[in-house]
């Protein structure tokens, strides 16, 4: 533990940190390391505990066991004025009466900062947010859009060791979202603070972060960076959670190291990783839609009756009855070239190379 | 489109208007002319004359009604003021203490004096006075005020801080701001129309209260209101009309500001 609260590149070392509410627990025992510069996201679906562990490391929320230490020193027990954190919140709580400028301000006043140092990082915030044209407007006069980026700037302008980010995009428009996304990358990379950003978009969470992590009922499932997660998910929580995901009932006859021998349904054999340890017996095998191609029904790893599609505009959704009743979702890419055969068609499925995998539960 | 039809008609709608703002407002019309009247009689019209306005100020019971009003004046000020923090510190213990034992019934039990029978907080007022040994005087009004004013100031403010998130504190404590720096650079200045309104509110039930101050004014001190009863005791003379008048201006000029301070709030809070 020692070793590993010098470690120069960690930002947020998070240990074992529970928070009860009466008999409910947000929070079992999560531990999480963040390093220095990172943009880390929290990534789960509503009352997963991303929220809470947010408030616990800006001090919102007393934690109920574990430590939460900021480069070292452990804040878990200091009042969030005393944390060098900073939080960009969710509706933004931008102050009414007072000023873009004066909000961007506050944390600086409170700071002591001498008065010019204070002008000149104000006018630099709202430089790199590009609203120096707005400094003299009251929230009220903004777009929803400018609001966000004034409470961005503000959450910046004290330099703080460490952003947090809940939500923020979450009230803005699809259009705007995404341009919002690729801005605060930007920021995070050029101010170079450690972020860590909560959301339950998984789209954004994979466009923005260095890491995620995933959690659900308090308990972290998985941590990773995007592909990790996305092509190598731990269990069939993040599997289903992160993108579409077939699950298919399989038999798994014997595991050696990462690999995995199972029996399809259907009958054929296949190896595949394995997330986890896997005993022999049932088991899941997750298969991503987008890494499965259509075939002839001779000698197919995988064959069943085509059961509907769905167009999407760049990709058809094809859903395919297997033998044994379960139902396979395909995407396959919108164009000329490949033809897509009628409902009730039989077809073959082929699997990419390391396109399935088995999971823990 | 037909008559029957258009569902914007309300027929006998306007009659009806006009009938409830009849009788709310004639008596007081009445009031307002006739202090204006030149005859010494109260009913008949005798020509228009400032000289019942002359005569509270300079007339003969000018010394008793200037004290009566100063009395009311400096008892408003102190009891609105004096309430309006009391009702300021219960609004923010009860919109923020969430574990606060009790939230409920400290809520109503704040209220709850706007529902008694004020002749009953009179009479106990009296009693307790009396019960302490408490000499009856300036200082019983005042703390009677005091006490009674609480509640209307309470709510306006009340209802201000239910519309202030606690995320505008957390805000501010996470830029570095102590709890003592939060509450007074960004929760008090965003609870002010209320306070403002809930001062002006408090300031208005004192200056024209009667019943409870006449119970526990005692001998020799006279507020405004208990000034008048006494002089229209011996008969109604004009003057009284007059006075009557210019505490009316007083209390619409008030109302007036009130209901400004709480929009000019509301307006800078509102989305563009």
């Amino acid at each position: 533990m020692l070793q590993k609260t010098q470690d120069a590149t960690l930002a947020v070392d998070i240990e074992k940190v529970t928070k009860n509410y009466g008999s409910f627990t947000a929070l079992s025992g999560v531990s999480l390391d963040v390093r220095d510069n990172e943009f880390f996201t929290l990534l789960g679906p509503s009352g997963c505990g991303k929220t809470t562990l947010l408030r616990s490391i800006a001090g919102f929320e007393e934690i109920s066991d574990g430590a939460i230490r900021l480069y070292g020193e452990d804040i878990a027990g200091l009042p969030p004025h005393q944390r060098p954190v900073n939080t960009v919140f969710q509706q933004y709580a931008l102050f009414p009466h007072m000023t873009v400028a004066q909000n961007v301000l506050f944390g600086l006043q409170r700071l002591r900062k001498p008065k010019d140092e204070a002008l000149t990082r104000c006018t630099e915030v709202l430089e790199l947010v590009q609203l120096s044209a707005f400094a003299g407007r009251y929230p009220n006069q903004l777009s929803g859009g400018q609001q966000q980026r004034v409470a961005l700037a503000r959450a910046l302008a004290p330099k703080p060791k460490l952003l947090l980010l809940d939500e923020p995009l979450s009230a803005l428009d699809l259009k705007l979202r995404q341009a919002v996304r690729v801005e605060l990358k930007q920021i995070q990379k050029e101010t170079g603070i450690t972020f860590i950003f909560v959301t339950h978009d998984q789209e954004e969470a994979l466009t923005m972060s260095d890491r995620i992590a995933v959690m659900s009922a308090g308990e972290v499932q998985q941590v990773g960076t995007p592909r990790e997660v996305y092509e190598a998910p731990r269990n069939r929580f993040v599997a289903d959670f992160i993108g579409e995901t077939n699950l298919l009932d399989v038999t798994v006859t014997s595991v050696t190291g990462d690999q995995a021998f199972c029996i399809l349904p259907g009958g054929r054999e296949i190896t595949c990783p394995a997330a986890a340890v896997v005993d022999p017996g049932p088991g899941h095998l997750s298969v991503r839609p987008e890494r499965m191609t259509l075939t002839a029904p001779t000698d197919a790893l995988l064959s069943g009756q085509v059961e509907n599609h769905v167009y999407l505009g760049t990709d058809m959704q094809v859903m395919v009855r297997l033998e044994d009743d379960e139902v396979l979702t395909l995407r396959v890419q919108n164009s000329d070239a490949v033809s897509i055969p009628a409902i009730g068609s039989e077809v073959g499925i082929a699997l990419e190379a390391g396109a399935a995998r088995l999971l823990a539960d | 489109m037909s008559k029957i039809t258009d569902m914007r008609r309300f027929p006998g709608f306007l009659q009806l208007t006009l009938l409830c703002l009849l009788v709310l407002y004639a008596p007081l019309m009445v009031v307002m002319v006739y202090s204006f009247n030149d005859s010494t009689s109260i009913t008949l019209w005798g020509g228009f004359s400032l000289r019942w306005y002359e005569d509270v100020f300079f007339g003969l019971d000018a010394p008793k009604f200037k004290q009566a009003a100063l009395n009311s004046l400096t008892i408003a000020v102190m009891a609105a003021t004096c309430a309006t923090i009391i009702a300021v510190s219960a609004a923010v213990a009860m919109m923020r203490a969430r574990h606060l034992k009790g939230r409920t019934a400290s809520f109503a039990l704040i209220n709850l004096p706007l529902m008694v029978p004020e002749i009953v907080t009179a009479v106990a007022s009296l009693i307790f006075f009396s019960a302490i040994g408490f000499a009856t005087g300036y200082a019983t009004i005042l703390v009677a005020h005091i006490v009674f004013c609480i509640p209307f100031a309470y709510l306006p403010i009340a209802a201000r801080m239910q519309s202030i998130e606690d995320t505008y504190e957390q805000a501010a404590m996470d830029l570095y701001a102590t709890p003592a720096q939060a509450f007074r650079l960004v929760l008090l200045p965003l609870m002010m129309p209320g306070i403002f309104s809930g001062f002006l509110l408090a300031f208005i039930i004192s200056l024209d209260d009667f019943l409870i101050t006449n119970f526990v004014k005692g001998a020799g001190i006279e507020t405004l209101p208990t000034a008048i009863f006494g002089s229209v005791k011996q008969g109604i003379k004009p003057n009284i009309m007059a006075i009557s008048t210019l505490l009316l201006l007083v209390s619409v000029g008030f109302v007036t500001l009130s209901y400004l301070a709480s929009r000019m709030g509301q307006n800078r809070e509102k989305k563009s």
